[in-house]
């Protein structure tokens, strides 16, 4: 094990925050962007309205600001909620704010606004004929949507994807100043301690870029798997 | 001015937040993030073109350490190189003692090259794309008229990359204001600074940071109303007919 002045080891557990932060942020962001594309396909105009105003507000103000906000306010925010509840029906309930929990809920919150402007324009590039053979074969909505709408989603979304899951593994690093222990949060201690930046500056760019290399070769496999099909075509047309 | 003065006294009374002194901060942060943003963009043009024309370069030894160059600085967090260069100036042996303290004690020049480099790496990839898709027949003409390699990029190449490159570019111009509010963590009183500032000073998260928020949000519409407009007149040509 690589000691780095005794850092080593905690350096590593800050890699599996940051690892776990990601991973649960990006599901919650592509729930998020599956909720907002239809509300922004929707003919509902409120709800068309709420999904624009949501991915605007997210993507004209700066992650670490909203990081702020929803972090630093979020658990006075749930006090006054609380409160309230004393008041009004006695009550008596404490919550209190898991930096991680919240980190996630931020971080998916953020993208969801991103991934929601990827799976919209993914939606409209699916040909409707697909969809109404669907309907001819007499498949249920539910059965089509899986089957045949969301599998050919994918490919065109797919590479939106991979863009917002590089940039969100990089934002993950904002999390290390409103206070998570994450493994960029752990160098910068152990920078103030030794005065030694690049003994572990270093590695922790390291470490994120081995994952982005790792996922853009996990990204070219699964957009192979999701152009099946397409990729004959186009070889015969040209 | 005393007018002004009075009327803004008389707007914030009874206010307990947003005080003339506060204000003050929020618009000494405006000032100092507009500054550092616009600073760094345009040194990273200016890094940028030479760097895209190397990258499309056939020489390998010019070819491959731009590529290495960007992708080291797209694929890791602007946190950590803010980090990298702040650090590695102020714990830099002896720095003290020499003449460049007197620039770097203030973490404004730090900030300002971590996110000159960054901002370098992706407007090179941005130029780099617009120029590789140059149409085959600008280039046959330029050729056709005996241009030399450098009349070309002059004239032809680069001119029409620039114009093709405008909306990624005014991507990255947003994504750079966005993202210089780390430089709040290196001590630097931007505009993300003031609102901390502000929220720690009065326990008040709400008011500081959703203020914070519209600023930024003015902001990032008037630079998406700025291309707009630059992309209506400077890619006119590429509009279909009719439109």
């Amino acid at each position: 094990m690589i000691d780095l002045q005794g850092y080593g080891p905690r350096l590593l557990e800050g890699a599996m925050v940051t690892l776990e932060l990601a991973l649960l942020s990006l599901v919650l962001a592509v729930v998020l962007g599956l909720l907002t594309a239809s509300a922004k396909l929707s003919r509902n105009r409120a709800i068309h309205a709420i999904g624009t105003l949501y991915t605007t507000l997210i993507r004209g103000v700066p992650d670490l600001v909203l990081m702020m906000l929803l972090f630093y306010g979020g658990q006075i925010g749930i006090n006054m909620l609380t409160d309230q509840l004393y008041d009004a029906f006695d009550i008596d309930i404490f919550i209190n704010v898991d930096a991680f929990i919240a980190g996630v809920i931020t971080i998916g919150l953020i993208f969801g606004a991103y991934m929601g402007e990827t799976f919209r324009g993914a939606f409209q590039s699916v040909e409707e004929g697909q969809m109404e053979a669907a309907r001819a074969y007499g498949m249920s909505p539910w059965l089509a949507f899986r089957r045949v709408r969301f599998p050919l989603m994918m490919r065109h979304a797919l590479p939106g994807i991979g863009n917002n899951w590089m940039v969100l593994l990089k934002t993950t690093a904002l999390v290390s100043i409103i206070g998570l222990t994450d493994m960029v949060r752990v160098a910068a201690e152990a920078t103030k301690a030794t005065h030694e930046p690049f003994l572990f500056m270093l590695p922790v760019a390291g470490i994120y870029l081995l994952i982005a290399s790792l996922s853009e070769w996990g990204f070219a496999k699964l957009s192979k798997r999701y152009s099946t099909g397409f990729g004959e075509a186009s070889e015969w047309t040209n | 001015m005393d007018q002004l003065n009075a009327w803004f006294t008389q707007l914030l009374a009874g206010n307990a937040i947003f005080t003339a002194n506060t204000l003050g901060f929020y618009w000494n942060g405006l000032v100092t993030t507009v500054q550092l943003v616009f600073l760094c963009l345009l040194l990273g043009i200016v890094l940028a073109v030479p760097l895209a024309i190397g990258r499309g370069s056939k020489r390998p030894w010019i070819k491959w350490p731009i590529y290495a160059y960007t992708y080291v600085f797209r694929g890791t967090p602007l946190l950590i190189q803010l980090y990298l260069v702040y650090y590695g100036v102020v714990f830099f042996n002896g720095i003290q003692d020499t003449i460049f303290w007197e620039v770097f004690k203030d973490a404004f020049y730090p900030a300002l090259i971590a996110f000159t480099l960054n901002t370098a790496a992706y407007t090179t990839e941005i130029f780099r794309g617009a120029i590789k898709n140059t149409a085959k027949g600008e280039i046959e003409a330029a050729r056709a008229y005996g241009m030399s390699k450098g009349l070309m990029m002059r004239r032809i190449i680069l001119p029409s990359a620039f114009r093709r490159a405008l909306p990624a570019y005014g991507n990255e111009v947003i994504f750079m204001l966005h993202a210089s509010a780390v430089a709040s963590v290196v001590t630097i009183m931007d505009l993300t600074g003031a609102a901390y500032y502000v929220y720690a000073r009065f326990y008040a998260p709400f008011p500081a940071f959703i203020f914070v928020a519209l600023i930024y949000l003015c902001l990032t519409f008037s630079i998406m109303f700025v291309f707009r407009q630059m992309e209506k007149r400077l890619l006119a040509h590429l509009r279909p007919r009719g439109a």
